[in-house]
């Protein structure tokens, strides 16, 4: 019984401990809690610290600051802001000057001589000097090797600071387009890879590799009419659901690529622009699949799949549909003829698969990457359409980095659901995709009057018959049933109200300087 | 001195088993570091200078050793994904939230388990027993995802009491960090506190039935001194095996709950590297975990030296 103080006491002392810890830690959170929520009460758009005001949320990261070096579209999207090319691609779809001032195309199309701009300088104060431009230009040249659009440069030469000469070994009027390859610091060989310096509208504050890129206005930037944001962030997320729960929450303020329904449940207090995402869609097959040798079965699939379902029940229903490997985004070369060539019609497409030597259908197995809920999803409806026509599909979800091995480079698969963005505006870096030869032909498509086409549309200097020929082309892709060419999705880019802007382009870029606080 | 000499070589050789291994899974499998960096629209000469660059072209054997070699004298490497950055810097960028979050977690496990756990046991067969064992039978079975997804919904959007998103790294507010930190650690804690209890509980009860209690309960001791002094102490041995288990996952990283929340610390970095092949970052992370797992298990066995006299004399 004596010992019944000591207990009490020893109990007594654990619980004040507890009791303190507890305070300690609960105190600290609450009073702080408790200041966040009456800050959002009062200013709900205050998302904005100290360091940045506009946040956008990209659901891929980036690679690295070195535009030369990587070229996947989510670095390319981003980098756009703070690199620019002798000419920059325009939202209309074209090029305009950009670290030139104005250029000259030799009439053979061998010759092209750039003025630099008057006053252009690199965001470290420095001026742009001729040098600078043939080291970029060689340098791209150099990591890209061969296959390159630059390889056909034979020679660079700067007759003054202000003048660049590009020789081609042989014709190309395409070239021009391949010029938004970016102008870097000469001075700045070493660091490329760690410290940015370009000639853009933006800067790089800060870059945490996984995390976030801070930009902030370079104040010295060639176009001085600019009128927009100051300071910008883009938040890399590894699932777009994390960001957009924290669009809903308030701590970034612009997404893209949303679902008509995520827009809906946003409610108001957010403008929408509406685009599309510069990727032709579709169920791409391997040609060289023993059922699909028969141009009558690729036929009878492009038959089988209902591209408005596709479109209404991944997205709503407000995308691009099309028929051919083409870029509505940019009309100059597209064929807009091929359009509705494959208007659903399941008894036509069972007609073509029994003419095809497949009556009873066949089984196919549609690898896709699993971290693309777009195609996840698309896949899955294309394997309900086809069941009509007796293909029994199996989906084999694969990760990114496989599908790239396996399906893109290994080309061992039976078809997959992807969207392919383009790099540049040159036709040809597009149209090389379904050349027989071609690294990219993913496909295996091999059709030799397409490539007989193909190489004279890329030689032609007349711009009206390299667009016949371009569309000749996409004809043949069409006819041939390449591939099921689905859609260019509608593309819902949401911005917090109290920002405007954000310019629809033919590629795939977020350009900050569009984007304007009210 | 001897026994730790002992261990410091089983843990060792674990490292370099789990490490050789680690190595042949990752080039068994499909893909490779520069394709899934460079994407589909790299010329292939671009694809062989930077495979050539980082040393991709040689047989897996000579980059084992090469790694090997580097691994020995502290240097772990380039990352592949971002290649103007070390391993250790990717590392040690990620590893303080990791831990700061694993600690936060920890506290509240166990400022709640412990307590819960033998009013639990206290009032056994009784309704609040029952209570509370169908509680944190509920949330057990709540997948982790669903749990971050929940309070971020719920605290988050509804009450507006976390600023979701607001993560800042601890270098730069180490407060606001543990701020931030506070619901992501809570859903990292929550099923953990939940199995905590029912081990505890369970550990309690059966120790409660034998015979040294009824023994201590004849000859007076109240019903609370029988508890705290003789019973805890032999029920904590396997609890405390259950949470060095629960210590090592948490130090390892969240992979879900740091997705759910955005938190760059271990656990997305794993993730991240697998699907873009880092293996130099997987590797390292990888010998991170398991340093970790053995580290703990040395001090668990410390530990049982403590609670138990009859374990440190055999």
């Amino acid at each position: 019984m004596k010992r019944k103080p000591y207990k009490r006491i020893s109990l007594g002392v654990m619980i004040l401990t507890l009791a303190a810890v507890l305070c300690g830690c609960g105190g600290g959170a609450g009073s702080s809690t408790v200041d966040t929520s009456s800050k959002e009460t009062a200013e709900p758009a205050a998302s904005a610290s100290a360091d940045h005001e506009f946040t956008f949320g990209l659901d891929s990261a980036i690679a690295s600051v070195d535009p030369h070096v990587d070229t996947d579209a989510a670095t390319r999207s981003v980098l756009f802001n703070v690199f620019e090319g002798l000419v920059k691609v325009t939202p209309e779809g074209d090029v305009a000057p950009a670290v030139a001032q104005d250029y000259k195309m030799s009439d053979d199309a061998k010759t092209y001589t750039f003025t630099l701009r008057d006053g252009i300088t690199f965001q470290d104060g420095k001026a742009v000097k001729a040098s600078d431009v043939k080291y970029s230009l060689e340098r791209s040249a150099k990591i890209n090797g061969d296959s390159s659009a630059l390889s056909v440069i034979s020679d660079i030469s700067c007759p003054d600071d202000k003048t660049v000469v590009i020789t081609l070994k042989s014709a190309d009027s395409e070239f021009i387009y391949n010029l938004t390859t970016e102008i870097l610091e000469e001075a700045n060989d070493k660091d490329q890879g760690s410290k940015p310096i370009g000639t853009g509208p933006f800067k790089v504050a800060e870059y945490k590799e996984g995390e976030y890129i801070d930009f902030e206005r370079y104040e010295g930037y060639w176009n001085k009419d600019l009128d927009c944001i100051d300071k910008a962030q883009i938040k890399f997320y590894d699932k777009a659901d994390t960001a957009f729960t924290e669009l809903k929450a308030g701590s970034i303020d612009a997404m893209w690529q949303m679902t008509p329904d995520q827009v809906k449940s946003l409610g108001d207090g957010y403008n929408v622009v509406e685009s599309t995402m510069k990727l032709v869609q579709g169920l791409f097959i391997n040609n060289t699949y023993e059922p699909f040798k028969k141009v009558q079965v690729r036929q009878a699939l492009n038959y089988a799949i209902d591209r408005d379902a596709v479109d209404k029940l991944l997205l709503g229903g407000g995308s691009k549909k099309i028929n051919t490997y083409g870029y509505p985004s940019v009309p100059e070369w597209y064929n807009a003829d091929t359009e509705g060539t494959y208007k659903y019609d399941v008894d036509k497409a069972k007609q073509l698969l029994a003419d095809g030597g497949y009556p009873d259908g066949f089984d196919l197995e549609i690898t896709v990457p699993n971290n693309y809920n777009l195609h996840v999803q698309a896949a899955e409806i294309m394997k309900e359409e086809l069941a009509q026509i007796g293909v029994k599909v199996t989906i084999n979800p694969v990760d990114w980095s496989t599908w790239l091995s396996d399906v893109y480079q290994g080309r061992k698969f039976q078809a997959t659901v992807i969207g392919f963005d383009f790099t540049s505006l040159a036709p040809s870096t597009w149209y090389v995709h379904y050349q027989s030869k071609s690294d990219n032909n993913m496909v295996n498509f091999s059709d030799a009057d397409y490539d007989k086409t193909y190489d004279e549309a890329k030689t032609e200097t007349d711009k009206d018959k390299k667009k016949e020929l371009y569309n000749k082309c996409q004809q043949i892709l069409t006819d041939q049933a390449a591939s099921v060419f689905i859609e260019d999705p509608v593309n819902y880019i949401v911005l917090r109200k109290g920002y405007t802007g954000f310019a629809s382009y033919p590629i795939y870029v977020i350009d900050l300087s569009s984007i304007k606080a009210e | 001195m001897k026994y730790l000499i002992k261990k410091f070589i089983a843990l060792i050789i674990t490292l370099l088993v789990i490490s050789m291994l680690t190595f042949i899974a990752f080039s068994l499998i499909p893909g490779d570091a520069v394709l899934s960096r460079l994407g589909i629209n790299a010329t292939p000469e671009a694809i062989a200078n930077m495979r050539a660059q980082m040393g991709l072209d040689d047989p897996v054997i000579i980059r084992y050793f090469r790694w090997l070699a580097g691994a020995l004298h502290g240097d772990f490497g380039q990352s592949m994904r971002y290649s103007t950055m070390t391993v250790s810097q990717l590392i040690s960028s990620r590893l303080p939230v990791t831990i700061i979050m694993a600690v936060m977690s920890l506290i509240i496990i166990a400022l709640i388990s412990l307590p819960l756990g033998m009013l639990s046991a206290r009032v056994s067969g009784k309704w609040l027993d029952g209570l509370i064992s169908q509680v944190t039978q509920v949330i057990m079975s709540i997948p982790s995802f669903f749990l971050g997804i929940l309070l971020t919904v719920v605290f988050g959007l509804i009450f507006k009491v976390f600023d979701v998103g607001g993560y800042v790294s601890p270098d730069k507010d180490f407060w606001g960090c543990v701020h931030f930190l506070i619901l992501p650690a809570t859903a990292v804690a929550l099923p953990r506190i939940a199995m905590v209890v029912k081990y505890l509980r369970n550990s309690v009860v059966t120790e409660m039935k034998k015979d040294y209690v009824r023994t201590a309960v004849s000859k007076g001791a109240g019903k609370r001194w029988v508890l705290y002094r003789h019973v805890l102490r032999n029920a904590l041995i396997p609890v405390i095996t259950f949470v060095a288990m629960v210590v090592a996952e948490i130090l390892a990283g969240s992979l879900v709950i740091e997705q759910v929340f955005n938190i760059p610390g271990m656990g997305r970095l794993l993730v991240s590297s697998i699907s873009t092949r880092d293996y130099p970052v997987v590797q390292a992370a990888v010998l991170y975990i398991t340093a970790i797992v053995v580290i703990i298990n040395f001090i668990v066995d410390a530990l049982y030296q403590v609670a138990d006299p009859r374990i440190r004399n055999a």
